[in-house]
């Protein structure tokens, strides 16, 4: 009798708990199989591409060719050369006075033409009569990886720093304190392309910013700020921490809003002032914040690619290419499904590496 | 906030640097937007005119929606806004169901294998978009799919250039099926139980007792599944070459390059932004919700 009562409630359970294992893997189906297919796939596709010479349309099917891709996209050499003489053996001289160099390709006699090289750097040594060059097998990769480098080192600190200020200000407790917010944010909620056109017009050299600049600066002289390859970088970074700055702002204002109001009361009874209540009440209050908006901004300033498409198309002379940007001229410019999938993974592991470095530096050290 | 204000206090002119702050910061983030729509109203000379001076930001002189005509004239807006429209509604809607299903299965019911779906969606949110939009091209381009053909269903190889092509690989996202899990966590698990003894079926829990009270983690899933796709770029240049499927910025990419008054690249860019501005200004709090608690787990 006791046996049967507590056998048959068992029972009962297990058909409950079949029942909810069973509701819990219907449930998953339709999201799993989509992550599966729209993005566990093409995470392995892009390793898997990576050593294919696919491409997009192409009579014939993708040939394995290892690590070329990375070998032709990572490879670099350096290497010194002299000076061209002439039978004579003197050295030759152009118009202009200058010794002159065999080019690139006549260096590299002998190498087929896919595996050749082109110049990253060059300097001339011994009073010019010898060139130190750097040669690439992807001299752009370099380039953009140096942009891109550039950019996020620039943003990052910039925009999260502006960010917080903002944050700040916005967090005083005043009439139009959600009217600036508002206003702030409108930016974020725009499209890259509609700020990325908008601002093309403003930086002409004709544009509203010179004509803003001129009228505040006397004896101002207008840039070409996208045309000239030490200021175009430099236009796309500013434009770029406008938009997104309202992004970090709010991240920031949820962070502010967590830190009890006590403790700014403690910090005042204690005689801190406004700075030191900052430093050991706010910063300490914000740390997960902080680790969140520096991770977050990162990830995104690495993937810079609207405003460098819509804006200079990487120029003008490369100043402004970057990462995703060659990716996606070689993907879809020039068809080279495979290349373009290996500055994917390049990419990728860039960014896991900087956000594993950033997860490692600000880890609890408790 | 409190420092700022401690210091302004100090200096007893609080609010005179409140304001003129504001109105600096007011200036530097509303100028281009201001610029943009009172130059879409504007005929190309007018604009270069008042480049010149503040009549930038003042619609005077030379004012009619004649750019607007124009645009309209020149391309199918409505049939872009309509593409955007339909595509970010089905996305969001499919991805409410979707999203919020699975971070119920993750969060109140427990099944074998559990751990290793949570494992994967968190691997997958290391994943930025950038890596994977090149691979997927070619994934979508290769594979099996069915499409209609002078009425009849066929098999076809690929996706490319319809809307499911923009749709299906934006519904499941790895990052809000962690805000259903974090929200759904919140919620007691002794409603799940009541209703268990009561002989609701879990469909029913999660229908009548669960999405009744988790209404904020729906409305910050829509917004941050909202926003990427009405300003998609970087995959539908990619995947939409046909004018009849393209959406809307795309379509201000060929605009641009085909054009050159500014007057009428003004407009279109004014057309586009406005729905979204305006969704923004109606529903500001919940926008500002949805961002804040993208940050909160962090």
């Amino acid at each position: 009798m006791t046996q049967l009562k507590s056998g048959r409630p068992k029972h009962r359970m297990s058909a409950l708990k079949r029942a909810e294992a069973h509701f819990g893997r219907l449930a998953i189906l339709p999201a799993l199989i989509l992550i599966l297919v729209f993005l566990v796939t093409p995470t392995l596709l892009a390793f898997g591409l990576s050593v294919f010479n696919a491409r997009l349309v192409s009579p014939n099917p993708p040939e394995f060719v290892g690590l070329d891709n990375f070998s032709r996209l990572l490879s670099v050499d350096f290497r010194v050369i002299d000076a061209i003489k002439d039978d004579a053996g003197h050295l030759l001289k152009d118009e202009a006075g200058a010794f002159t160099f065999p080019t690139t390709r006549a260096i590299q006699t002998g190498v087929d033409i896919l595996h050749r090289k082109g110049e990253l750097l060059s300097w001339t040594i011994d009073g010019g009569t010898r060139k130190a060059i750097i040669l690439a097998g992807d001299p752009l990769f370099w380039k953009s990886l140096w942009n891109t480098t550039i950019f996020v080192l620039i943003v990052v600190p910039i925009q999260a720093g502006i960010a917080l200020g903002l944050a700040l200000f916005v967090n005083i407790k005043r009439r139009g304190a959600n009217f600036f917010r508002t206003i702030i944010f409108i930016p974020v909620v725009t499209s890259m392309i509609v700020i990325s056109i908008l601002w093309l017009f403003m930086y002409q050299k004709e544009g509203l910013i010179n004509s803003l600049l001129s009228s505040f600066i006397p004896g101002y002289v207008p840039v070409d700020w996208l045309g000239n390859p030490d200021t175009a970088l430099g236009a796309i970074i500013f434009m770029s921490i406008w938009q997104a700055v309202g992004f970090h702002m709010i991240i920031w204002l949820s962070g502010l809003q967590t830190i009890a109001g006590e403790l700014y009361e403690a910090a005042k009874i204690d005689g801190a002032n406004a700075i030191q209540r900052f430093t050991n009440v706010t910063w300490p209050g914000l740390k997960n914040t902080r680790i969140f908006v520096l991770i977050t901004i990162t990830i995104a300033a690495f993937g810079l690619f609207a405003q460098v498409n819509v804006m200079t198309k990487g120029g003008p002379l490369d100043s402004t290419t970057t990462l995703v940007y060659q990716a996606f001229l070689a993907a879809y410019g020039r068809q080279q499904m495979g290349y373009g999938s290996t500055i994917a993974v390049v990419f990728f592991v860039i960014v896991l590496v900087v956000s594993l470095v950033q997860r490692f530096l600000t880890r609890d050290k408790d | 906030m409190r420092i700022f204000k401690s210091i302004l206090r100090k200096l007893k002119l609080g609010g005179v640097f409140y304001w003129l702050f504001g109105t600096l910061i007011t200036l530097i983030f509303a100028f281009p937007m201001i610029f943009m729509m009172v130059s879409s109203l504007k005929p190309d000379q007018q604009i270069f005119v008042d480049l010149k001076s503040f009549q930038a930001f003042i619609p005077a002189g030379d004012v009619s929606i004649q750019n607007y005509e124009n645009v309209f004239k020149q391309v199918p807006v409505f049939t872009f806004l309509l593409n955007s429209a339909v595509t970010s509604a089905i996305v969001v809607a499919l991805g409410l169901v979707v999203n919020s299903l699975a971070g119920f299965a993750l969060s109140r019911v427990s099944w074998k294998g559990q751990g290793i779906v949570l494992g994967l969606l968190i691997a997958m949110l290391m994943v930025p978009f950038e890596t994977i939009a090149i691979p997927m091209v070619y994934l979508v381009s290769k594979l099996p799919w069915v499409g209609l053909e002078s009425g009849s269903l066929i098999f076809k190889e690929g996706m490319m250039n319809s809307f499911e092509v923009q749709i299906l690989p934006f519904v499941a996202s790895a990052f809000s099926i962690f805000l259903f899990v974090q929200y759904f966590k919140s919620i007691p698990k002794e409603l799940d139980e009541a209703a268990l003894i009561d002989g609701a079926s879990w469909f029913t829990i999660y229908r009548r007792v669960i999405m009744p009270l988790a209404g904020p983690a729906f409305a910050t899933c829509a917004i941050l599944n909202f926003l990427p796709i009405w300003n998609a770029y970087l995959w539908p240049i990619m995947v939409i070459q046909e004018e009849n499927l393209r959406p809307v910025q795309v379509g201000l990419q060929y605009f641009f390059q085909m054009n050159v008054q500014w007057g009428e690249i003004m407009a279109y860019t004014t057309i586009i932004t406005l729905p979204v501005l305006v969704l923004f200004v109606a529903f500001q709090r919940a926008f500002v919700a949805s961002i804040a608690s993208s940050g909160v787990k962090g």
